[in-house]
């Protein structure tokens, strides 16, 4: 194991689904990168490809091309390498009601994964500073409790200490506070920030809501459609956007009322038919406005495919970077 | 506001659910005025009896749930409407739409029907043309007309969402209560939708009670804001002012959830309101927020506060508010900054 290296490095991801008529493209050419300590949130709408693209970084799909690399080391395939790797990276999901067992003590539910890996110590004393760990304290009293005693806000806590109580280097969590109240998810983020305070473990956060972004986030990257179209710096993307894709789920945000709503027309488009060209050129409000064409590169737009970072041929013109709407 | 401007009139009301010989009061003591083309926002945490409320308007709720008080509708009390004229009330006047539009819509029926259906047995205009009908109502809300013989399997999360706002619409209601219609949408279907029915109320001067926990789609949205704790309005007054002047902790506290982005304030630092909503069965003593108030002072769990005016058309429940008749007795207490959420 290298220290040096990077948490997680993935380089040309693609996962396709069989379907009916074809292939879902559904991750499509995908890097990213993650340290150690950081939280980045991977930002994008219902069916771009997020979940997919967390799922296949968990070891739980295969990629049909392209590489992950964890902790410098490629992810192997193999029983043994995917149970160490189920260890080191640890995934939570929207709903804690559904992730928990209702059956299951608290105590149970926490202290499956350390009997299945078989870690090594004292398991009442690992499960009893998981708990604490997760803000439930004492730990002793929710040992013997049930789900539905307790709130919604907790039973998200017991879901992350059933993760974090193997120590995993990787916390995928897949819009960990989307289904609890206003007044939990601020608790939750909380909770988040300070797991990689005390514990070093970079969170990957799956979500659709900006907010969450500025709340918590290092850094942000916003996938459209299968691919990453726009990456950076938490206050620097949020804050002076480029993409127009970006800058268009910034736009209907409720408290930026400053810029004008672009609501785009329809729903992420189908990653059946990913369209030709640049993928987000039948929703663009750059091509919608007339802007591509004033600019000449309309032509570009309907038909190559943007590899630069941000992916928007508008932005990579140099005289339109800033301008346009 | 004179009283005849007001098509819907809530007075007192209260829900108590009735499992099993308990009592488990949801909702105690509710008043609220609605005029037409009005949109009210009304906030609140998962059981603070926000739902409880907008079902009692419909009375909607299940059998044996004890509900008094008044809900006049131009005068008439819907709680004491016979079943037939009840049934004649909903759906022409009164409609709801529910979140989770998956669970709403019947599985093996073409929506078109589901519409179709409903204007056959609730329409005030017996010789309108149903299967027009249905087209229109699917076209007013977005949607193809085609899309009628879709089964709600085949369309999308937001798309089914259309359909039931156009369900709802249907026999041309003069209110429309809106239950969380949006919390289960993506960010930017979520955007079609309110801009959805912003449209419609501009268009048919609808008056729509909006229920959500997110106070900054409300304030966005709606003329007015109610925010309801543990069955009661504890703040209520223009939208705008009651999100960014909000006169009771507990507001400002839900408010301060969702981020400003942009906002130095709230960069990694997530906030929240400390501690879990009460059990509606064994609520805390005094004002029922104290426990989770960073606000709080000595009385405030022996003291019960009522709305109270506080500005210009707004009422909060706290005994910070000036001159609330609960704080004449008092050393002055903290006064609630403006903005706080600001500065946290």
């Amino acid at each position: 194991m290298n220290d040096e290296a990077q948490l997680l490095e993935v380089r040309g991801l693609h996962v396709g689904y069989p379907v009916k008529n074809g292939v879902a493209r559904a991750v499509d050419g995908v890097d990213l990168s993650m340290e150690s300590g950081e939280i980045l949130a991977l930002v994008g709408e219902s069916g771009c490809g997020k979940t997919t693209l967390a799922r296949t970084i968990m070891g739980l799909r295969v990629p049909d091309e392209g590489e992950i690399r964890f902790r410098g080391e490629p992810l192997g395939r193999d029983r043994a390498s995917l149970r160490e790797h189920r260890r080191n990276a640890q995934m939570i999901f929207q709903d804690p009601t559904g992730a928990l067992n209702a059956r299951q003590t608290i105590y149970e539910a926490v202290a499956e994964g350390v009997r299945i890996q078989g870690v090594e110590g004292d398991e009442e004393q690992l499960v009893a500073d998981a708990l604490a760990r997760s803000g439930l304290r004492p730990p002793e009293t929710f040992f013997t409790r049930y789900p539905y005693e307790i709130s919604g806000g907790q039973r998200q806590r017991v879901v992350i200490a059933g993760a974090m109580v193997l120590n995993p280097s990787l916390l995928v969590a897949d819009e960990p506070v989307s289904a609890l109240d206003a007044s939990v998810r601020g608790e939750i983020l909380a909770l988040m920030l300070k797991l990689v305070r005390d514990t070093g473990v970079g969170i990957l956060v799956v979500t659709h809501d900006l907010g969450l972004a500025w709340n918590v986030a290092d850094r942000v990257a916003v996938m459209y459609l299968g691919r990453i179209v726009e990456e950076g710096p938490t206050e620097e993307l949020l804050t002076s956007p480029r993409h127009p894709y970006t800058r268009a789920l910034l736009s209907v945000v409720p408290e930026v009322a400053e810029v004008e709503q672009q609501i785009l027309t329809g729903e992420a488009p189908d990653p059946t038919r990913i369209p030709p060209g640049c993928r987000f050129h039948p929703r663009c409000p750059v091509v919608e406005s007339g802007e591509a064409e004033r600019l000449g590169i309309l032509e570009l737009c309907r038909g190559e495919d943007p590899l630069m970072m941000p992916a928007c041929h508008a932005v990579a013109q140099p005289a339109a970077t800033g301008e346009t709407t | 506001m004179s009283p005849e401007e007001h098509f819907l009139r809530v007075r007192d009301l209260h829900v108590t659910y009735a499992p099993r010989g308990a009592a488990i009061p949801a909702v105690r003591g509710v008043d609220l005025d609605l005029h037409p083309g009005e949109t009210l926002g009304l906030a609140g945490e998962s059981g603070c009896g926000k739902s409880s409320m907008a079902a009692a308007l419909l009375r909607l709720l299940p059998k044996g749930t004890k509900v008094t008080g008044e809900v006049l509708l131009d005068g008439e009390d819907v709680l004491k409407m016979k079943p037939g004229r009840l049934r004649a009330v909903r759906w022409t006047d009164l409609a709801i739409v529910f979140q989770g539009a998956l669970h709403t819509l019947n599985p093996v029926q073409r929506v078109g029907d589901q519409i179709g259906e409903a204007i056959r047995l609730h329409s005030k205009d017996g010789r309108v043309r149903v299967s027009t009908r249905v087209g229109e109502l699917l076209e007013l809300v977005g949607l193809p007309a085609r899309r009628a013989r879709d089964y709600p399997h085949e369309l999308s999360g937001g798309q089914r969402q259309r359909v039931l706002i156009g369900l709802a619409l249907a026999c041309e209601p003069r209110l429309l209560v809106a239950d969380e219609p949006t919390t289960a949408l993506d960010v930017m279907v979520q955007a079609q939708v309110l801009r959805l029915l912003e449209d419609l109320q501009k268009e048919f001067g609808l008056g729509i009670i909006f229920i959500t926990h997110d106070l900054s789609t409300l304030a966005d949205l709606s003329d007015r804001i109610a925010v309801m704790y543990a069955g009661r309005i504890v703040e209520q007054g223009p939208a705008e002012q009651v999100f960014t002047h909000a006169a009771h902790p507990y507001t400002r506290a839900l408010g301060a959830a969702f981020p400003v982005i942009g906002d130095p304030a709230f960069r990694m630092n997530p906030s929240g309101v400390p501690g879990d909503p009460p059990d509606p069965r064994f609520l805390p003593s005094g004002c029922p927020f104290h426990p989770r108030c960073s606000a709080a002072v000595d009385i405030c769990p022996s003291t019960d506060v009522e709305l109270w005016p506080a500005g210009e058309g707004r009422r909060a429940a706290c005994v910070h508010v000036s001159g609330a008749p609960q704080t004449t007795s008092l050393r002055a207490g903290p006064s609630p900054a403006p903005r706080a959420r600001r500065t946290p």
